[in-house]
């Protein structure tokens, strides 16, 4: 009787001192929002800034003579799981008379990419990066499909 | 037919919770057969995520199947990767470096951590406490910065190649890690104050779901929920991979074998995680982050089988090869299939209330189970 008196109010205190201990974590947060991480996004794009490394979408480098580095190996290609490059390539009489093959376009199809990154490293020229770009939500589905190379560029100098 | 004590006649029914319902975490369905509120069965259905992974493996280079595994198990991605890794590694013969096994250790803690941090604020959702959705989410985002820095992504990682690592570790890494544990060993303490010892939440978990020690081996329940059993199935202590038999750490085991058993192993496990990233992340040996392979591999003929200990439980991958440059045949033995299976087992009985408790503790991924 007098056991069952007592289960019963040391269950009410061992009850609430655990809902209050509770609340003592919660309100350490209320009065000390420093603490808080939690990022504006998006309020805070012009600042926000990724890591090196983080794997975007590919984009191709070019420099200010609007020159790239791609030879149009399609090493890429092969070793995109998901068929996601295409090379669609052409030839060019250089001044010697002999034919050499460049780039007509590299298509990127972004809705196929899965960002594994493996293309990256399997370009011997270094002629793309993965970009930080994030936000790849478009409207039509037509403009995931991209040319990365920018018209009227050249291959640059020296890059066999 | 059954008659309640009002001598009323009652009928069994069916009811389907999901496939688009909240706390099934993903597109699982499950059939119950009813009485009153009482659940007399469960039986699951799956499909509607499946993508045919295996399937896929079949016309892809051995390469290309790794960052398909990303998409399985999507929480512990990194072991999976190394799961695939370490079976193309043992068939191929090539011995790792000291630092490619330490940082893929590291990683794989790291990986697990923030699998049990994001379980940890999804149970106390599901349960009613939004609050702890909160603070577990918040605690994981430090860990996906670590891995966005080193890896280059925040889910799906795809960090693992044949023959080690795609590159080598961020200079700011180690720095980043050890300031991780320093915050998280603060914090941990306050995921018991405000879930572990509250009362409403045990009264939801203590003695719901009972799986007995017998019942988890005859089902292949591994992992934290096996072991919530008493069944000692740590793939880690078991076959040691990586550097995991240079590390001390010890399996968490408890008898109960009921919700609050499941729950109190996987925070248990955190601190086991934070402790095997200290011993490891002041020493990471010097050496190659890489072993050169070829740069398309093909593996000789033969069956190759690796398992590894994920966040879930036990992960198998086994390859059968004809000598191409794409395997005959990938079977993936993933840890939340057998889970599921037993969920009958755990829920017969119960509430359909206590159902959502059960479903929350096993830990889940739905594209883990129909892959």
């Amino acid at each position: 009787m007098f056991k069952s008196i007592y289960n019963y109010f040391s269950d009410i205190y061992t009850a609430v001192r655990s809902l209050l201990t509770g609340m003592k974590v919660t309100g350490h947060y209320v009065f000390h929002p420093k603490e808080i991480i939690t990022q504006q996004y998006p309020e805070n794009r012009d600042e926000l800034k990724m890591f090196d490394r983080f794997r975007g979408e590919v984009v191709m480098l070019h420099d200010e003579n609007n020159e790239h580095k791609c030879t149009g190996c399609s090493a890429c290609d092969v070793a995109c799981p998901n068929g996601t490059i295409e090379i669609i390539s052409d030839w060019e009489i250089n001044e010697e008379g002999k034919k050499k093959k460049i780039i007509d376009k590299f298509v990127y199809h972004l809705q196929m990419c899965t960002m594994c990154g493996l293309c990256i490293p399997a370009c011997p020229t270094d002629a793309i990066v993965m970009s930080e770009d994030f936000e790849h939500a478009v409207f039509d589905r037509s403009k995931l499909t991209k040319v990365l190379n920018k018209p009227g560029s050249k291959i640059m100098d020296g890059i066999k | 037919m059954n008659e309640l004590k009002t001598g009323l006649e009652t009928q069994e029914y069916f009811i389907n919770m999901g496939p688009q319902h909240p706390s099934t975490h993903g597109v699982l369905r499950l059939m119950l057969t009813l009485d009153g509120e009482i659940i007399k069965n469960v039986e699951p259905h799956l499909g509607y995520i499946h993508r045919s992974i295996e399937k896929m493996c079949e016309k892809d280079q051995y390469r290309m199947i790794i960052h398909l595994t990303d998409r399985m198990d999507y929480l512990s991605c990194h072991i999976n990767n190394e799961a695939v890794c370490l079976a193309i590694e043992k068939a191929l013969e090539v011995e790792m470096t000291d630092r490619i096994k330490v940082i893929r250790t590291i990683i794989d803690e790291l990986t697990r951590l923030s699998s049990h941090q994001l379980w940890w604020g999804v149970m106390g959702m599901d349960l009613g406490a939004i609050t702890s959705f909160l603070y577990g989410f918040r605690d994981r985002e430090l860990i996906t910065d670590i891995f966005e820095e080193t890896c280059g992504a925040r889910l799906t990682m795809n960090y693992n190649i044949p023959g080690g690592l795609m590159f080598d570790i961020h200079p700011n890494f180690q720095k980043r890690t050890k300031e991780f544990i320093t915050h998280f060993k603060k914090k941990l303490p306050e995921y018991d104050d405000l879930l572990s010892n509250n009362v409403i939440f045990k009264q939801r978990t203590q003695g719901i779901g009972y799986l007995s020690k017998e019942d988890a081996i005859s089902y292949g329940v591994t992992g934290p929920s096996g072991r919530a059993s008493g069944f000692s199935c740590d793939v880690r202590k078991l076959e040691p991979y990586m550097a995991y038999d240079r590390v001390d750490f010890k399996e968490i085991l408890s008898t109960e074998g009921d919700c609050y058993a499941r729950y109190k192993v996987r925070i248990a496990e955190m601190w086991e995680s934070l402790s095997i990233i200290e011993q490891l992340i002041d020493n990471i040996p010097e050496g190659d982050f890489q072993v050169p392979t070829k740069k398309v591999i093909k593996l000789p003929k033969g069956e190759f089988y690796q398992r590894v200990e994920t966040a879930r439980g036990e992960l198998g991958v086994y390859i059968v090869s004809e000598g191409k440059v794409s395997p005959y045949r990938v079977k993936f033995r993933s840890p939340g299939f057998s889970t599921l299976s037993a969920m009958n087992k755990m829920a017969t009985g119960f509430k359909i209330a206590d159902l959502v408790a059960i479903m929350s503790t096993i830990d889940l991924v739905i594209p883990d189970i129909d892959r």
